[in-house]
C-alpha cells in the first residue's frame, strides 16, 4: 500500500497533446503511488496510447508536466524515460525476433562499446531476476522462436533489468490465455508489493477490477473518472467509458437449431512456411446457432475461417454446404459467396476494406456483380444508393458514401462490412474477431445483430480471442490448440476456467 | 606449368573478386541497418572516376584513393539525407544515384580530359600496385574489411544496434537507441566501401577510368549479398566464388571442355545471376532480408 506523505512515484499534471485538429490528450492529470497498481481503461482512440508514448518519451506533449518521485521530469526520449526508471511492456512487443534473449534485454543499455562484458552482466542479471521473481527464460533462445507468453516475459525482464520502478503495461493480456493472464496479474501484484508502481492499460474492465488498486477512465482524451477498484464495478466503469448507460444484457430465442448447413471433415492446411496450421479439423454448423471458436491467437483459428471462406487452400479434407459436397479445386471466394457463405474477415484493413476507397466502393466489394449495380458498366449512382441504404440500416456514421472508408472509426468500418455481407442474404456467416478495434457502442450493436441473425435461422461461426464475446454469443464452443479442435462444449455447461485450460493445451481427461 | 596455371588463375580470381567484396560488404552495412541500396553501382562509378581523375591530376595514389572515397561518400550522404532523414523511397533514390554516377562521371570526364570520358593513363606511381604474392593492398584489405565488418556487426554495441535497426527499428527506438544515427553511420560506411570498390577498378585493375567501367558489378554484388543471406563471412565467400567464375570465364574463352566442347564465355558470366535467381525462387533455402529493409522509420 502507498506510503502516506511520500510524493507519488509518478504524477501526470495537465498533459495536453494535439495532432492537427484532434485533441488526443486533454488536460490529463493522474497519480500513481509507490506500490500501487493503477489501471487506465478506455476505448480505442480514447488517448491511452498517446499518454503512454508521452511518458516513454516517444511523443512530446504540447502542455503539462510530469513528476517522478516529486521531481519535475523532462522526458524527451526513451533514454530519458529509462533513466528516470520508467519501463514499458508494449502490446506489440518491442523485441527483435532474430536476436536472442540476452541481446534483446541489453539493446539500448549495452554498457560499453563491446558486447561481451554486457552479455555477461545481462546473463547474471537475468539469473537474479529469475530467482527473485520466478521469471525464467533461456537467455540464449532466439526471441522469434519463443511463444507469445515467453516473449512478453522477455519484455518484462527487459524493463526489470533496467531497474524500472514505474512499469507501464499496455494491453498485456491481449495475447495470453486466461491462465497466463492470471499469472501476469499475480506478477503485477508481486512487483507492486516489492515497491514498483504499475500503470496497467486495458480495455477489459474485469481485469482492471481484479488487479488494480485504482482505476482511471479515459474518454475522448480526458480522464473522466478515477475510482478505487474496491469501490466501483464494471457497470459504472463502462458508463464512464462510453458516456451513457451500456446495456449488455443480450437476449436470444430458444428455438432448437435447424438442419446442418456447413459440414467440414478432417480439414488440413499449411502455412507459407510449410508448417501444418490445421490438422484434421472437423466441425458442423447448423441453422440458427452460433458456434464460437476459442483459442489463443495463432493456434489455427484464422486458418480455419480462411479455409472455410475459400481464402486459403485446404490441403485435404471435405467440405459440404447445405448437404452438397464442395469441390475444393474450384472453391474460391466468389464461389463461396454464390453458395451463400458470407465472410467478415478478422483483419479488417487487409481483407475487409480498401481504406483509400470511398465507403460506397467498399459497400459493394465482392458483391459488385449484382445486376442492380449496373449491367455492363458499374452505375455510380446505384452504388452510392446501395451504400446509403446499408448505412441507414446499420447506422453507419457519418452517412457519407463518398468519404474514404479509412477515415471512419473502426466501429463504423466494421458495421459497413457487416452490412455488406449480411444484407446480401447469406445462409452461413463466418465472422472473425467481429469487435476488434471497435468501440463499445458498436460492439453492442454488432452483438445484437449477430443474435438476431441466429434467431432468424442463419448459421454463424464466430472466431474471437475475446472469451467474453465467445461466452456471450455462442451456443457451442470449440477450442483450438495447435491446429486441432481439442474440445467442444455447450456454452451452458462449461465455464471460462475449463475453456482456458483447453486453450492452454491441457489435454482433456476421459471423464 | 599446371601449378603456374593454377596460381595465375587464383590470382586473377582474387583480383576480380576484390571490387565485388567491397561492394557486397557496402550493401551489407546498409541493408543490415534497414536501408536497401540499389545505388552501389553509381557510387562505385563516382569513386572510380574521382580516384582516377585526381590521381591523374596530382600523380599521387594516396590523394586519388581519398578522392574516390570522398566522391562515393558524398553520394551516400545525399542518399542518407533523402532516405533516412526525409523517408524517401530507397529504391528510387538508389536508381537516381546510379544515373548520377553514370552521367556525371562521363560528362565531367569528357569536359576535363577531352578523351571521350576516359581519364589519362596513370603512371605507376599513381596506381595501386601489387606488392606481395602479386596482390595489391586493396585486395588484401578486402579480407580485412570483411573480418572487421563481422566483428563490428556481431561483437559491438554499434553492430547490435545496426542489426536491430534493420530488423525492428521501433524496438531500437523504444530501447533508447537512435535509429537515425545508426542508419546514417551505416550508409556512410556503405559509401566508404563503394569508394574503395571503385578505386580498385580504376587505380588497381586498370590504369585509369573508362565510362561505365563498373559494368554491372554493383548489381552482381547485390546478388552476392542475397546469396550470402546478408552475412559477412558468406558474403566474402560468395564474392570469391563469383570472382572465380569470372576468372574461369576468361580462361575458358575458346578453350574446349571435355565432352562439352567450346562453351560460350557468356554462359560462365551468366552463372552468378542464374545462381541468384535459383536462390530467390526459393530452391536453395530461403534468403530472408532484414525485416525492416526498405522501410523508412517514422515514430507514430
Amino acid at each position: 500500500m502507498p506510503a502516506l506523505g511520500a510524493p507519488p512515484a509518478l504524477r501526470v499534471f495537465g498533459v495536453t497533446k494535439r495532432f492537427g485538429a484532434v485533441v488526443a490528450n486533454k488536460d490529463i492529470s493522474l497519480d500513481v503511488a509507490r506500490g500501487e497498481i493503477h489501471a487506465i481503461v478506455g476505448e480505442n482512440g480514447a488517448g491511452k496510447s498517446t499518454l503512454m508514448s508521452i511518458l516513454m518519451g516517444m511523443v512530446t506533449p504540447d502542455a503539462g508536466e510530469i513528476f517522478v518521485d516529486g521531481v519535475r521530469a523532462r522526458i524527451r526520449s526513451p533514454r530519458d524515460a529509462a533513466a528516470l526508471g520508467l519501463g514499458m511492456v508494449h502490446q506489440h512487443f518491442m523485441l527483435v525476433d532474430t536476436l536472442d534473449v540476452l541481446d534483446n534485454v541489453m539493446l539500448g543499455a549495452e554498457g560499453g562499446a563491446l558486447l561481451a562484458a554486457g552479455r555477461k552482466r545481462a546473463r547474471a542479471r537475468l539469473a537474479d531476476l529469475s530467482r527473485a521473481h520466478g521469471l525464467s527464460v533461456d537467455p540464449d533462445a532466439i526471441v522469434g522462436d519463443l511463444p507469445v507468453g515467453l516473449r512478453q516475459r522477455v519484455e518484462i525482464l527487459k524493463a526489470l533489468a533496467r531497474d524500472a520502478r514505474i512499469i507501464i503495461l499496455d494491453e498485456p493480456t491481449a495475447a495470453l490465455t486466461p491462465d497466463e493472464a492470471n499469472d501476469l496479474g499475480l506478477l503485477m501484484r508481486w512487483l507492486a508489493a516489492d515497491g514498483a508502481s504499475i500503470l496497467f492499460i486495458t480495455h477489459k474492465l474485469n481485469e482492471a477490477l481484479a488487479v488494480a488498486d485504482r482505476i482511471s477512465v479515459l474518454r475522448a482524451g480526458a480522464v473522466v473518472a478515477t475510482h478505487a477498484a474496491a469501490a466501483t464495478d464494471a457497470r459504472e466503469l463502462a458508463r464512464a467509458m462510453v458516456g451513457r448507460d451500456v446495456d449488455n444484457a443480450l437476449s436470444r430465442g430458444d428455438g432448437p437449431p435447424g438442419r446442418t448447413l456447413l459440414e467440414a471433415r478432417d480439414l488440413t492446411a499449411r502455412g507459407a512456411d510449410g508448417r501444418a496450421r490445421l490438422s484434421g479439423v472437423s466441425l458442423s454448423l447448423r441453422a440458427g446457432e452460433i458456434v464460437g471458436v476459442a483459442g489463443v491467437a495463432g493456434h489455427g483459428q484464422s486458418e480455419l475461417i480462411e479455409v472455410l471462406a475459400a481464402m486459403r487452400r485446404m490441403e485435404s479434407g471435405a467440405l459440404a454446404l447445405d448437404g452438397e459436397p464442395v469441390d475444393a479445386a474450384v472453391y474460391d471466394p466468389a464461389r463461396a459467396r454464390a453458395l451463400g457463405v458470407a465472410h467478415v474477415p478478422e483483419d479488417r484493413s487487409r481483407h475487409g476494406i480498401v481504406g483509400e476507397f470511398p465507403a460506397a466502393g467498399n459497400a459493394i466489394l465482392g458483391r459488385h456483380r449484382d445486376r442492380a449495380l449496373g449491367r455492363r458498366l458499374l452505375d455510380p449512382g446505384a452504388i452510392r444508393a446501395r451504400c446509403a441504404d446499408l448505412m441507414e440500416r446499420w447506422d453507419v456514421r457519418p452517412r457519407a458514401p463518398d468519404t474514404p472508408v479509412g477515415r471512419f472509426s473502426g466501429g463504423n468500418q466494421q458495421k459497413l462490412v457487416f452490412a455488406r455481407e449480411i444484407e446480401a442474404g447469406p445462409a452461413i456467416l463466418l465472422v472473425g474477431q467481429p469487435t476488434r478495434g471497435v468501440d463499445i457502442g458498436a460492439i453492442e450493436a454488432i452483438h445484437r445483430r449477430l443474435l438476431a441473425l441466429r434467431d432468424a435461422g442463419k448459421a454463424i461461426l464466430l472466431v474471437s480471442v475475446e472469451l467474453d464475446e465467445i461466452f456471450a454469443l455462442s451456443d457451442r464452443i470449440l477450442v483450438m490448440h495447435e491446429g486441432r479442435i481439442v474440445g467442444e462444449r455447450a456454452t451452458a455447461s462449461t465455464d471460462r476456467r475449463e475453456i482456458g485450460l483447453l486453450m492452454a493445451g491441457v489435454v482433456e481427461r476421459a471423464a | 606449368m599446371a601449378m603456374e596455371n593454377i596460381l595465375s588463375f587464383l590470382g586473377a580470381a582474387l583480383r576480380l573478386s576484390t571490387p565485388l567484396i567491397y561492394a557486397c560488404l557496402a550493401g551489407l552495412w546498409s541493408e543490415r541497418a534497414g536501408v536497401i541500396d540499389v545505388g552501389l553501382e553509381g557510387k562505385m562509378l563516382a569513386g572510380a572516376f574521382a580516384g582516377a581523375a585526381v590521381a591523374a591530376l596530382t600523380g599521387d595514389v594516396g590523394i586519388g584513393l581519398a578522392a574516390a572515397v570522398a566522391a562515393s561518400m558524398t553520394l551516400a550522404a545525399a542518399q542518407g539525407f533523402v532516405e533516412v532523414e526525409r523517408g524517401g523511397d530507397q529504391i528510387v533514390c538508389g536508381m537516381a544515384v546510379n544515373m548520377i554516377g553514370a552521367g556525371v562521371t562521363a560528362f565531367v570526364g569528357a569536359a576535363l580530359f577531352a578523351e571521350g570520358g576516359r581519364t589519362p593513363a596513370l603512371p605507376r606511381e599513381a596506381r595501386v600496385l601489387p606488392f606481395v604474392w602479386g596482390q595489391d593492398a586493396l585486395t588484401l584489405g578486402a579480407f580485412g574489411v570483411a573480418a572487421i565488418t563481422a566483428f563490428i556487426l556481431y561483437r559491438t554495441r554499434f553492430g547490435l544496434r545496426l542489426r536491430a535497426a534493420g530488423e525492428n527499428p521501433r524496438a531500437l527506438d523504444a530501447a533508447g537507441g537512435s535509429v537515425r544515427a545508426t542508419r546514417h553511420a551505416a550508409v556512410a560506411v556503405c559509401g566508404l566501401l563503394c569508394g574503395l570498390s571503385g578505386a580498385d577498378l580504376s587505380l588497381a585493375q586498370a590504369a585509369g577510368f573508362l565510362p561505365a567501367m563498373t559494368a554491372g558489378k554493383g548489381f552482381i554484388a547485390l546478388a552476392a549479398l542475397v546469396f550470402a543471406k546478408w552475412r559477412p563471412g558468406a558474403a566474402l565467400a560468395t564474392c570469391l566464388l563469383f570472382g572465380g567464375l569470372d576468372a574461369a570465364a576468361i580462361r575458358m574463352e575458346g578453350a574446349p571442355l571435355p565432352f562439352l566442347g567450346v562453351i560460350p564465355t557468356q554462359a560462365f558470366q551468366a552463372l552468378p545471376y542464374l545462381m541468384t535467381v535459383v536462390l530467390l525462387a526459393g530452391f536453395v533455402g530461403g534468403a530472408r532480408p532484414p525485416a525492416a529493409a526498405g522501410q523508412p522509420y517514422r515514430r507514430e
